[in-house]
């Protein structure tokens, strides 16, 4: 091929942008390992004394412990939100059909500044104090379209003829999502919940409005900027999380090729 | 409607056609039937926690003030809009906002496409791991992401200290930070991998043969690209352009990070009249001009280019 030519600058263009990314995470990882507090060179040596004080400092395990509890509970809701707004979209015809669609695609289109303060405003005219549930309900909403986006091409990828056949041969309607729908669009589920999980877990904007008095780790992060000497632990746990954050994705990738 | 397990019982021969099936075992629902289980949830979910916040916020822009109860019944006024409509610099940071935003947008979908580019034609087996590598940064912390690069470059950053520690320069360059430009450059940076999803979706659905046949007929590769490979993958350039626009144009966090006084957006002026300023009927009216504004751009964007095209 006489594209070929093209590969070079190409190749060099993408290793180099490869890299402006992950400058700003190696840095994170070399000073997660110096024993100077301020972020500057010459190092002085290195330690583990950050993961250390990490372990032993409750504010900040509570934080990653908030930010996991609400990414589990609304990519859960997401996920089967989603998954239903797909089948009702694919599988049934029906006059609010459309507005459906509109609906939960509409967190796409709403800044989220928008949204954080008419939740704001939602959750004080309720009486509802704001916590870890009031961003995890921010966070169902805001993942909710890319569920759908990913369940549902999945689901349409394959015609109704199996839940046909499955109806045909006298199973009841749930029977059949359950027996032949879920079986077929679990692995587009599981890479829906991921999708749906890292979109929670380093949610700032959204959090920042509704996590009261119990932050959730970028919220938490951001109220410790200011302390410089702190910085080294955050980055710690920031360097264990993306390690944790990774064999997550890895999994999933793996999941997701079971076709 | 039961909800409870039917017992199986042996059925007629099911007949044919819509609506018409008969149900088996478990919870005994025809298709039809199932329908109401599956509508209530999301619409109920998306009805309480989207739309009805969006109406409590449109209700709050036609308040006076917050005194008494905040359920309480008020005569709307049209106040807080007719504050805004005099304060000349709302609307010029909002026309900054999306100035800026259509900058970034136009800025990472360029920068994108020859990394879409380089993945879909010569990334070979390698193009999964290729494409990985370019979203594991995704999945770290934004906030420390860039806090690292203030780090680096603040003037006792990594980059000058470690210039000063080689005595390459005896005085620290002067910070890159606090300004519009500042945040414009890191709103670009990080959005570049995501604005390169779309167009590689485009450019790997190309099909080979037009190559092919390009070639055949005499194309160079200059024009093949001109002719076959842009044009088919501008529906993904579009894509990449408003998944990065739109949220753009909302954005608070960045500006607070990098921009300083002189970086804000018009989000942060929502953000002060929310907190702050306290000023809930304001902070409405203008969140209801940025929900507007941005629902009539996606409205117009619509009519313009075919949205389903690029959802195939």
């Amino acid at each position: 091929m006489n594209r070929n030519r093209a590969i070079f600058p190409l190749s060099i263009y993408y290793f180099s942008l490869a890299a402006l990314l992950y400058l700003p995470i190696a840095v994170m990882f070399l000073f997660s390992l110096n024993a100077n507090t301020s972020l500057s060179f010459p190092l002085r040596g290195l330690t583990l004394d950050w993961y250390q004080k990490l372990f032993a400092s409750t504010p900040i395990l509570r934080a990653a412990r908030n930010s996991l509890v609400v990414a589990l509970g609304s990519s859960f809701a997401a996920t089967l939100l989603g998954t239903t707004v797909s089948i009702l979209y694919l599988r049934y015809q029906f006059r609010a059909k459309n507005l459906l669609l509109a609906l939960a695609v509409l967190p796409l289109i709403v800044p989220y500044i928008v949204l954080a303060v008419a939740l704001l405003i939602l959750f004080e005219v309720l009486n509802v104090s704001r916590s870890l549930l009031t961003v995890g309900i921010a966070h169902s909403v805001v993942a909710l379209p890319y569920v759908v986006l990913i369940v549902g091409s999945r689901l349409a990828g394959f015609g109704s003829s199996l839940e046909e056949a499955a109806m045909d041969l006298g199973a009841d309607y749930p029977t059949t999502l359950r027996r032949i729908v879920l079986p077929l669009i679990y692995p587009a589920m599981i890479s829906a919940w991921l999708t749906a999980f890292t979109v929670s877990f380093d949610e700032f904007a959204l959090a920042l409005f509704l996590a009261g008095t119990q932050p959730t780790f970028p919220v938490y992060l951001f109220s410790q900027l200011r302390f410089a000497n702190r910085l080294p632990i955050m980055i710690a746990l920031a360097v264990l999380l993306m390690i944790g954050t990774l064999t997550l994705v890895f999994i999933a990738e793996r999941i997701r090729r079971i076709k | 409607m039961t909800f409870a397990p039917t017992p199986s019982l042996p059925h007629s021969p099911p007949k044919m056609g819509e609506g018409e099936r008969r149900a088996g075992g478990g919870w005994g629902l025809d298709h039809r039937a199932t329908f109401r289980w599956l509508i209530f949830p999301p619409f109920v979910w998306l009805g309480l926690f989207l739309i009805a916040p969006l109406l409590l916020m449109a209700a709050f822009s036609f308040r006076s003030d917050l005194r008494g109860d905040l359920l309480q019944v008020w005569t709307p006024t049209l106040a807080q809009y007719a504050r805004l409509a005099e304060v000349g610099s709302y609307w010029r940071l909002l026309g900054i906002s999306a100035l800026m935003a259509l900058g970034v947008a136009v800025a990472a979908a360029i920068l994108a496409y020859p990394l879409a580019y380089f993945l879909a034609f010569h990334g070979g087996a390698a193009t999964g791991l290729y494409l990985v590598l370019l979203l594991v940064p995704f999945w770290t912390s934004y906030l420390l992401r860039v806090m690292a690069w203030k780090l680096m470059l603040g003037t006792e950053g990594v980059i000058n200290s470690f210039l000063q520690y080689i005595h390459l320069i005896e005085e620290p360059l002067p910070a890159l930070l606090y300004n519009r430009t500042a945040v414009i450059i890191t709103l670009i940076y990080v959005w570049i991998p995501f604005a390169m999803l779309p167009i590689l979706a485009a450019l790997q659905r190309i099909e080979w043969s037009l190559f092919e046949a390009a070639a055949d007929l005499g194309a160079r590769p200059f024009h093949q690209f001109t002719r076959i490979t842009l044009p088919l993958s501008l529906p993904g350039v579009f894509a990449a352009f408003f998944m990065v626009f739109i949220p753009t144009v909302g954005e608070y966090v960045t500006p607070i990070l990098v921009g300083g006084s002189s970086g804000s957006m018009y989000g942060n002026i929502i953000q002060d009249f929310f907190t702050k300023a306290a000023n809930w009927p304001l902070g409405s009216a203008l969140s209801m001009i940025m929900l507007l504004a941005t629902l009539l751009f996606v409205f117009i964007a619509i009519r313009l280019i075919n949205l389903r095209e690029l959802l195939e």
